[in-house]
């Protein structure tokens, strides 16, 4: 069984948290931080599994963390004996490509923005924390149908509020609150109580 | 209205969408957590509003919160709102909040079941897929009980898509709902050969978990992973299906030898121990580290193959990687003999000493120690070498285990009589340099030590050659620092050495001396009396009034010694650690009685003295029993980790330095150096471990040159006892003689005790408590109705021209039937139900004989009890309903068999099935009276015919004496059409050990042993293990045939050694190895139609026999057929049966077996005339034994 999945950069900063029996918010925290401790330092050596120590929260020592880094991300498996250490290495890469072929190209800017997404796909390669499938075609294929089935519905944000979000991403670095125009005096009320 | 609309499209506008929120974070990093919490704010506000788009906006980022670490069950409503939305991108999102979020605790998880009903049976496949998937997260005990039907008539859906989420999410729901399992556990046996491998992984994975947990109950599921394992291409599957036989062969050991074959087949196809080197030598650490893995586990059932790679091993300690020098450690443990560990340990010892970090320092400690003390200190030729080696450990830095090495010198000074004196004089040197030990005693545990130092000291002081300069030693104000039972340890021991030097000086007439150490003694004393500690401070009182009254009589000039070595009499015996519980308890005691009410827990004050009682408690126990296991060493270490965790008081029995110097005026002023002592140092006087080695060598080469020596003179000699030393016939490496006379005491037990394999289970393992939590499932759900799925199943029984694969697979299904029906008989009976259970573990295993037997169950005996049983199982339901089953059911088969995949049909089927759901729904009320009426039907409708089939085995004796006891069992090999293999078990029935056993056996012209290359027809076989009084084992032997016609007896020899107090003898026990023609067979299922044109070609031989005086019933008779003479039931029509089966040169063999009144004939066909003789003959002799 896989209890947790965690991805998280360089800086131990969360990307994706995932754990399969429900936990609560701060032990989830304490896992991620656990986890962070335990893989960064060994960052540059080339091995990918780590059997638990005793105690701590990863279930005890018949658990062992399985990760891979990439770029600036650490994925992380959190199994117990009964999966295979290669085999969930395996999964990792074939999690990662999957990110690769949604993403074009992914980097850990499209993980930042679109979690949600993330979990989607993760959804399609683990279900309550067994492995669902390995075969990546298949994976991608019913995650595009979803994204299409999603885009078909018009998606969460439909087309006026994009182009809102477009004028928003113009990114005005501040919004102009007053702006004296000589001795005009015009006051530029807050754009937001405008509508 | 519509102006609300709009407003509330244009507030939209301004959200921020959950990259705004991202972007907003990252912007905010000085003030993050204000940040977030306006925007909660904002989501509160958004929450608020009708329009479900913005609702699923705010809860998409409420998911991106909880990553954070911030609690959104606040939402919970809001989160049901957007799942329940119509539209999909506002459902994933619902359901993704839900499953991050959402636990057993969320009260308003109960709104959500018809929802999630409504979407499981959506007609868009990725409504019902993130149904599920939410599911899988946060099933509760309640919506897995109102939703496991629905789960479960998903796992029939049309996609394949469904089908394997449906099949992995029936896991979560067995663990919430384990009632389920029976009902649900046929359509999930049946996944596995769903012709989607993504279906077939999940059912795999699902049964494996399962199976994992409680493996006895999925014992009859072997064979069908068996096909699995021996078809599957697909690695997943494999990893999977050998993890689960890991778990199935300690439950049934014939489970092994059936598995070798494949698992060889695998390995060669992926990696042999060879390969393994190479993977270790590889610079990738991952490899590395799975090489190392892989070693492990193969070491436990080849550990000859792994030791040739102890150098490599080795080599794995000077590894940078952590991880990788402790699985070399692993290794190691179980690499040694007596040959080489002291050798490895003398690498271990330089490991020791260059060790970075204590931890893995700590990790080597425990190591050696465990390696060293292994099995009874097997591998131990020589104790001096230990004990210097115990000493040099004592000069760790920092190491948390000085306790471990304290237990040991303990344990070996006490068991070990012939080391004493050596101990004594290592233990008086130790206490001479306490100082150099204790230095940083505060920190380090390693004063532990000084401990069995000052105990062996004192009670072995006849031993110590300078008693006047150890007890200065243990006098010195020095020790005044040391924890207090340790103090405690050397104020009574001071007190037997004195005891010792006393009576030496008496002896010697020295009245002087003897006073002057009396007054040593007086003057030394009173520092102990002002301890702190108050077990010091209350032995030391108490032993400076006696030796102050010794003074009088001394000064009185009477000879008091004998009187005082008195208080010292008698010796301390070793105490097995079972004795305590083996003690029996008085009648009329009753432990578990209050002798006081407890008191409350919040008078902290009463705490106090309990756990300085119990502290001191703790020691004593330690002291009485010193042999202790490993295993008993880790439990403790946890307890005592634990109790000090949990113990407020813990820090009092060992202050802060400061502190201790206040109590004790007098000694502030001696400094305390710190001495660093990362370099190795040599204290003077102290023997090193290494000589050791080396003079060890010399002396097994010596010994090695007189053995051969002997040899020459004993040739003739080859019975009888003799001592140890002249019994080594053999030169294996095994029997290097210690150095000297060992003689490891063995532990007292209570009169009448014996110590048994009982007490081992330690009734706190956490394992044990899953199992039974998750046996539950199964004994409780008895009563649960089973009965549509069960008859769906029957009626899916194919006719005999079905496929063979087909075939193939219903079989473990009729086993489940078999199961059931007992069970259900059971339930009648239910007064006998103990004896039910044991009957059904009886028949569980014997289904399992004829599979492990390579004879599948007798197939034909099931067809006739399945006609009662469908009519007893249709009395249930409308007839009408049934019928239309059972053509859908034939329908889908033929579906399957087509490899047509017509939807419109299976369609059908699932509103069908629907219907039929909601029909039992409606039932479900009644469902446990229908189940025990159902029970009553099935026993009147004549399955009474079933009675249980005797047990069986195909092991025969082969041989016994007082020793040893041996049966064996032949089988033919598939895949080579000259090779049979014997597999020997052998069963140690004396209380001696049994070691170098060697099977030999005269060869016949037409049977061979197989025997390594290189080896003469007279060299036996070495057995590859040896055997504890009480064990049993199996070895396996190949042998090459020519021809297979006839049987045959070869005679041979088991030549072993026996080893116990008395020393070791040779022994020999002769044996006939009978090859009966029926051994040659293998059980190959052959179907009517192939039957029948075998019969027709007309190219077999015919024979017959008859035997008259039959009594057991014709079920068991050809059950008897098929076990014992490797057949398999083609057809079987009331007392009559056609069997067939094939030799492993692939003669046929087709039998007519037919029952008479007392008698039964067989009449025989077979392509081979001499064979079919035999084996008929052969057969005339079990049926007549019948």
């Amino acid at each position: 069984m896989i209890s947790a999945i965690l991805v998280f950069n360089n800086r131990g900063k969360p990307r994706l948290v995932r754990s399969c029996e429900r936990l609560p918010e701060e032990r989830q925290q304490q896992l991620v931080r656990e986890a962070v401790q335990l893989l960064l330092r060994r960052q540059q050596r080339g091995r990918s599994f780590l059997r638990c120590g005793r105690g701590g929260l990863f279930g005890g020592p018949e658990h062992k963390l399985v990760y891979r880094h990439d770029a600036t991300l650490c994925f992380v498996f959190c199994v117990d004996s009964c999966e295979s250490e290669l085999g969930i290495l395996d999964l990792i890469q074939v999690f990662v490509e999957t990110l690769d072929k949604c993403f074009e190209n992914v980097c850990e800017l499209d993980l930042i923005f679109h979690m949600d997404k993330v979990h989607y796909i993760l959804q399609e390669l683990v279900l309550g924390g067994m492995v669902l499938e390995t075969d990546m075609t298949e994976i991608v294929a019913h995650a595009d149908a979803q994204s299409k089935l999603e885009k078909a519905e018009g998606g969460l944000s439909a087309a006026p509020s994009r182009a809102v979000s477009a004028v928003k991403n113009i990114n005005l670095p501040e919004t102009p609150r007053s702006i004296s125009l000589g001795d005009m005096g015009i006051k530029v009320p807050n754009l937001s109580q405008l509508v | 209205m519509a102006l609300k609309m709009v407003k509330g499209s244009i507030d939209r506008m301004f959200d921020k969408n959950l990259q705004d929120l991202v972007r907003g974070i990252r912007n905010h990093k000085e003030d993050e957590a204000k940040y977030i919490s306006q925007c909660i704010d904002e989501i509160k506000q958004e929450l608020k509003q009708d329009n479900i788009a913005v609702k699923a906006n705010a809860v998409c980022k409420l998911t991106y919160l909880q990553m954070l670490g911030y609690d959104i069950s606040w939402a919970a409503f809001n989160i049901i709102e957007v799942m329940s939305a119509s539209k999909f991108t506002f459902k994933r999102i619902g359901y993704l909040a839900a499953s991050q979020c959402f636990h057993e605790g969320t009260d308003v998880i109960m709104l959500t079941t018809n929802q999630i009903r409504k979407d499981l049976s959506s007609p868009n496949q990725y409504d019902t897929g993130v149904a599920l998937t939410g599911l899988s997260c946060f099933v509760t005990p309640d919506l897995a009980r109102d939703l496991a039907n629905d789960i479960m008539t998903l796992m029939s859906h049309t996609k394949p898509y469904i089908r394997k989420k449906a099949v992995l999410i029936m896991y979560k729901v067995f663990l919430k709902y384990p009632e389920s399992l029976r009902p649900a556990f046929p359509r999930l046996k049946e996944k596995l050969e769903d012709p989607d491998p993504g279906v077939q992984s999940a059912a795999v994975n699902v049964i494996c978990e399962l199976a994992r947990r409680n493996p006895k109950n999925y014992l009859s599921l072997a064979p069908l992973f068996f096909k699995l394992m021996t078809s599957s291409t697909n690695n997943w599957v494999l990893i999977k299906i050998i993890k689960l036989f890991g778990a199935l062969t300690p439950l049934e050991p014939r489970l092994g030898k059936k598995l070798i074959e494949p698992l060889t087949n695998l390995i060669h196809r992926y990696l042999c121990v060879q390969k393994l080197r190479i993977l270790i030598e590889d610079s990738d650490q991952n490899l590395k580290y799975l090489g190392l893995l892989a070693m492990s586990k193969i070491l436990k059932t080849h550990p000859k193959s792994v030791q040739s790679h102890k150098d490599l091993i080795l080599q794995c300690l000077d590894d940078k990687d952590e991880s990788i020098r402790l699985r070399a450690l692993d290794l190691l443990y179980g690499m040694v003999s007596k040959k080489n560990l002291m050798e490895i340990v003398k690498k271990l010892m330089i490991h020791v000493d260059k060790a970075e970090g204590t931890t893995y320092r700590d990790e080597l400690l425990t190591k050696i120690i465990d390696i060293c003390s292994q099995s009874n200190y097997q591998y131990i030729t020589n104790f001096e070498w230990y004990i210097s080696i115990l000493v040099e450990l004592t000069r760790l830095e920092g190491t948390r285990h000085g306790h471990l090495i304290a237990a040991q010198m303990l344990d070996v000074a006490i068991r070990v009589k012939a080391i004493r004196r050596f101990a004594v004089s290592q233990m008086a040197m130790l206490l001479d340099n306490a100082h150099l030990i204790a230095s940083n005693a505060q920190r380090n545990g390693i004063c532990e030590v000084l401990y069995a130092a000052a105990w062996i000291c004192g009670e072995f002081s006849e031993h110590l050659e300078e008693a006047n300069q150890t007890l200065e030693a243990m006098l010195r104000p020095k020790v005044t620092t040391l924890p207090g039972h340790i103090q405690a340890v050397y104020v009574q021991n001071m007190v037997k050495l004195y005891a010792s030097i006393l009576q030496q000086k008496e002896q010697s007439g020295e009245k002087e001396a003897a006073q002057e150490i009396t007054q040593l003694m007086i003057e030394r004393l009173p520092q102990f009396v002002q301890s702190a500690d108050l077990e010091v401070q209350e032995r030391a009182s108490c032993i400076l009034q006696l030796i102050k009254y010794i003074q009088k009589l001394q000064i009185k000039e009477v000879p008091v010694a004998e009187e005082v070595i008195a208080l010292f009499a008698g010796e301390l015996n070793p105490v097995a650690p079972k004795a305590q519980k083996k003690v029996p308890v008085p009648e009329g005691l009753d432990l578990d009685a209050w002798i006081n009410e407890p008191p409350s827990d919040s008078e902290s004050e009463d705490e106090k003295p309990k756990t300085i009682f119990h502290d001191e408690e703790q020691r004593h126990s330690r002291q009485k029993q010193p042999e202790i296991d490993e295993e008993e060493l880790a439990r403790r270490r946890e307890a005592r980790k634990q109790e000090q965790a949990n113990n407020p008081f813990y820090i009092k029995s060992s202050p802060s330095p400061q502190k201790r110097y206040q109590d004790t005026p007098g000694v502030e002023h001696i400094p305390v150096v710190q001495i660093d002592l990362s370099v190795p140092l040599k204290v003077p006087g102290m023997p090193m471990s290494d000589q050791y080695v080396k003079l060890e060598e010399e002396r097994r080469h010596k010994q090695k040159l007189e053995k051969d020596k002997k040899k020459k003179k004993q040739k003739k000699e080859k019975r009888g006892k003799h001592h140890r030393h002249n019994s080594l016939h053999t030169e294996s490496e095994e029997d290097i003689a210690p150095a000297h006379h060992v003689d490891i005491i063995t532990e007292e037990m209570p009169e009448n005790a014996l110590p048994s394999d009982e007490d081992d289970k330690d009734p706190n393992d956490p394992y044990k408590a899953l199992d039974i939590d998750l046996d539950k499932p199964l004994a409780d759900s008895e009563k649960l109705p089973v009965q549509r799925h069960r008859n769906a199943e029957n009626l899916k029984s194919p006719d005999s021209e079905a496929p063979l694969a087909e075939k193939k697979s219903k079989k473990p299904k009729k086993k489940e039937k078999k199961h059931k029906e007992k069970e259900r008989e059971k339930g009648k009976k239910k007064e006998k139900e103990k004896k039910a259970v044991e009957e059904e573990e009886e028949k569980k295993g014997e289904d399992l004989d004829f599979w492990l037997s390579t004879a599948p169950p007798p197939a034909s005996t099931s067809q006739p009890q399945s006609e009662p049983e469908v009519g007893a199982a249709v009395v249930g339901e409308p007839e009408g309903v049934k019928k239309d089953e059972r053509a859908e059911q034939e329908e889908e088969e033929e579906e399957e068999d087509e490899g047509k995949k017509s939807s419109k049909h299976k369609k059908k089927k699932h509103k069908k099935e629907k219907e039929e759901k909601s029909k039992d729904k409606k039932k479900s009320k009644k469902k446990h009276h229908h189940s025990e009426e159902e029970a009553a039907e099935s026993v009147q409708n004549g399955t009474l015919d079933d009675e249980p089939l005797p047990p069986m085995s195909s092991y025969r004796l082969l041989a016994e004496n007082p020793y040893i006891k041996m049966t064996y069992d032949i089988q033919g090999n598939l895949q080579n059409d000259s090779q049979v293999t014997v597999s020997v078990i052998l069963e140690n029935k004396s209380t001696s050990f049994l070691k170098s056993m060697e099977l030999n056996v005269l060869d016949s012209l037409n049977t061979k042993m197989l025997r390594p290359e290189g080896a003469s027809v007279h060299d036996g076989i070495p057995v590859p293990f040896q055997l504890p009084p009480g064990i049993s084992n199996e070895a396996q032997f190949v042998f090459t045939l020519q021809s297979i016609v006839m049987a045959q007896k070869l005679k041979g020899t088991l030549s072993f050694i026996v080893k116990n107090d008395e020393g070791s003898t040779h022994e020999k026990l002769d044996f006939k190895l009978h090859f009966s023609c029926a051994s040659y067979l293998i059980t190959t299922p052959c179907y009517s139609d192939a039957f029948a044109k075998l019969l027709e070609s007309g190219d077999l031989h015919m024979s017959s026999i008859k035997v008259d005086g039959i009594s057991i019933s014709f079920q068991h008779l050809l059950a008897k057929i098929c076990f014992h003479h490797h057949f398999s039931v083609v057809e079987r029509v009331d007392s009559c049966a056609s069997m067939y089966s094939r030799s492993i040169q692939g003669h046929h063999v087709c039998l007519l077996v037919k029952k008479g009144e007392n008698s039964v004939s067989v009449d025989g066909k077979c392509s081979d005339a001499t064979l079919l003789g035999n084996l008929l003959a052969e057969m005339k002799e079990t049926l007549s034994s019948c």
